[in-house]
């Protein structure tokens, strides 16, 4: 029972992961409706950031996170500014192409700069830290914090979206792009501020990816993989939704290991199937999409 | 003074021209009503007009500046604020919301801030912390309108704001045109309500297949002339 108990709680920690990954994918799509197949390439991208300034300047894993946020946060800016925003339109298939080509150069120019070997972010002491829960049940500290990260990004990302002005522009434009112009909203502006935005939530998801696990050049699709399957179990625009898809992939995950250890991945992926089929529109969907 | 003035302006949505060379001009202070058929090109005038598409960079005047070339946004920061047809409020915003996004690329001292508007649109303020599809169709015009008036705007475009509604709830609308005129806005009303249209405009312009058929004054208009212009008989 106890060992039950030990498994759930851990996939509940993991999902806390995965939303991280997640949630710059469902604040992108929820704004200007635009699937990002980047977005693991990108978070793979904001790790090596990380692992660069940390070893280039001596820091630790979590000050070079503070370095990289703004440096992630301009490029996210740049690279709607100047790429994505002119695939934007009527037609969905340009910005699929376009994202598609991204993720095979970033990962080909992360090869090139950090070769394929694998790379992991320290934690310190943080990493084999651990907190007792129950006589023989405790817990790490690295994955409480994912998930206490995950919250704190969720509460923070709500908190811009529902208590500002530029949130409300964010939800104007993803009401109606047409009708914000006459508000005197730039879109092209407001998307990649959110893309900027989104950046830094991703820079948030890979330091936990990078002290977690190894990373290298070629993990991105399968993140992104996770990513999709959290937002779309959740409902598409909502961020606690998107919260609850991962931890319904991370519980199922670390069920299906505690059954069999090759079942991880998959009874991930059949918890993301068994949704689809009894709601299509995922968990939490938004009144209007 | 001449506020807006269109000369020779066209209009395409694509291949399809919708606009044939269309003159109008509007004096500071004036209310203009634009009449005509479904199909004449009313409400793609406004569009034109507010940025919404495209039209040559001389076409368009406002205040004396060529405005033709400039996006909706940057139009609108101008001074020229739009109510669409069918009011397209932003369903994932409050009623409140909806009427501070208003000025949202425009927040200039003027007549209508968020409690003037809750003044002229007391329902507004009741709701206002509603989601923007729980209200009546009439509520959404007022709100529609309210957004617009929110940045102070020296031009309102309003279309076919009397749309869906109930006879007496276009009369409520229309008592308050005259209330925002007063504070010193000048209005463009698109309108196939002809006789509510002819109540508050100060000038008539009729459209037909994208063109104007017929303008000039309410009182100097004949109805056969109305008809004719509206008809093309």
């Amino acid at each position: 029972m106890l060992a039950l108990l030990d498994t759930v709680i851990q996939g509940v920690l993991l999902g806390g992961l995965y939303a991280l990954f997640a949630l710059g994918l469902s604040l992108i799509f929820g704004i200007m409706r635009l699937v990002n197949l980047a977005h693991g390439d990108l978070i793979v991208l904001a790790a090596f950031v990380i692992f660069a300034l940390a070893k280039a300047l001596g820091l630790n894993s979590f000050g070079a996170l503070v370095l990289a946020a703004p440096v992630l946060f301009g490029f996210g800016y740049a690279l709607q500014h100047f790429v994505l925003n002119r695939t934007l339109g009527r037609d969905i298939l340009p910005p699929l192409l376009v994202t598609f080509g991204l993720s095979i150069i970033i990962q080909n120019g992360l090869l090139e700069a950090f070769s394929a070997d694998t790379k992991r972010l320290s934690a310190g002491a943080l990493e084999t830290a651990s907190v007792s829960l129950l006589p023989g049940l405790a817990v790490g500290v690295m994955p409480l914090l994912t998930l206490a990260s995950a919250v704190g990004v969720i509460f923070a990302l709500n908190y811009l979206f529902y208590r500002t002005p530029i949130g409300r522009a964010f939800r104007a434009t993803s009401d109606d792009p047409e009708i914000a112009q006459l508000m005197g909203i730039d879109n092209r502006r407001i998307f990649a501020l959110a893309m900027a935005v989104a950046m830094v939530v991703t820079a948030i998801a890979a330091l936990y990816l990078g002290t977690r696990a190894n990373f290298d050049p070629s993990i991105g699709p399968a993140r992104l993989l996770y990513a999709f399957e959290a937002v779309i179990i959740g409902g598409l625009g909502s961020f606690w939704g998107t919260l609850a898809g991962g931890i319904i992939i991370g519980v199922a995950q670390t069920v299906g290991a505690h059954i069999n250890a090759e079942w991880q991945i998959l009874a991930g992926h059949l918890a993301f199937l068994a949704v689809l089929v009894l709601r299509p529109r995922g968990l939490f969907p938004r009144a209007v999409d | 003074m001449v506020l807006l003035e269109t000369t020779d302006l066209v209009a395409f949505y694509r291949d399809f021209q919708a606009l044939f060379g269309i003159d109008t001009r509007l004096n500071e202070g004036e209310t203009v009503a634009i009449i005509g058929a479904n199909g004449a090109g009313k409400s793609t005038y406004l569009k034109a007009v507010a940025g919404l598409l495209p039209s040559e960079p001389g076409s368009v005047y406002f205040g004396g500046k060529p405005i033709g070339a400039l996006g909706a946004a940057e139009i609108m920061r101008l001074g020229i604020a739009l109510v669409p047809e069918g009011r397209r409020l932003f369903p994932s915003l409050t009623v409140e919301e909806n009427l501070l996004i208003g000025a949202h690329g425009r927040a200039v001292p003027g007549p209508w801030s968020i409690e003037a508007i809750y003044a002229l649109f007391p329902v507004l303020k009741q709701r206002r912390h509603q989601s923007s599809t729980t209200l009546s169709g009439g509520e959404q015009q007022m709100a529609a309108i309210g957004r617009a008036l929110m940045s102070n705007p020296r031009l309102l475009l309003c279309d076919e704001i009397s749309l869906g509604l109930a006879p007496i709830v276009i009369r409520d609308i229309y008592q308050v045109l005259p209330r925002i005129k007063a504070g010193g806005t000048s209005m463009i009303l698109v309108e196939q309500d002809i006789v509510q249209a002819m109540k508050v405009a100060d000038r008539v312009y009729c459209f037909q297949e994208g063109r104007v058929s017929l303008s000039g004054s309410p009182s100097a208009l004949t109805r056969e002339q109305i008809h004719a212009a509206y008809f093309g008989t």
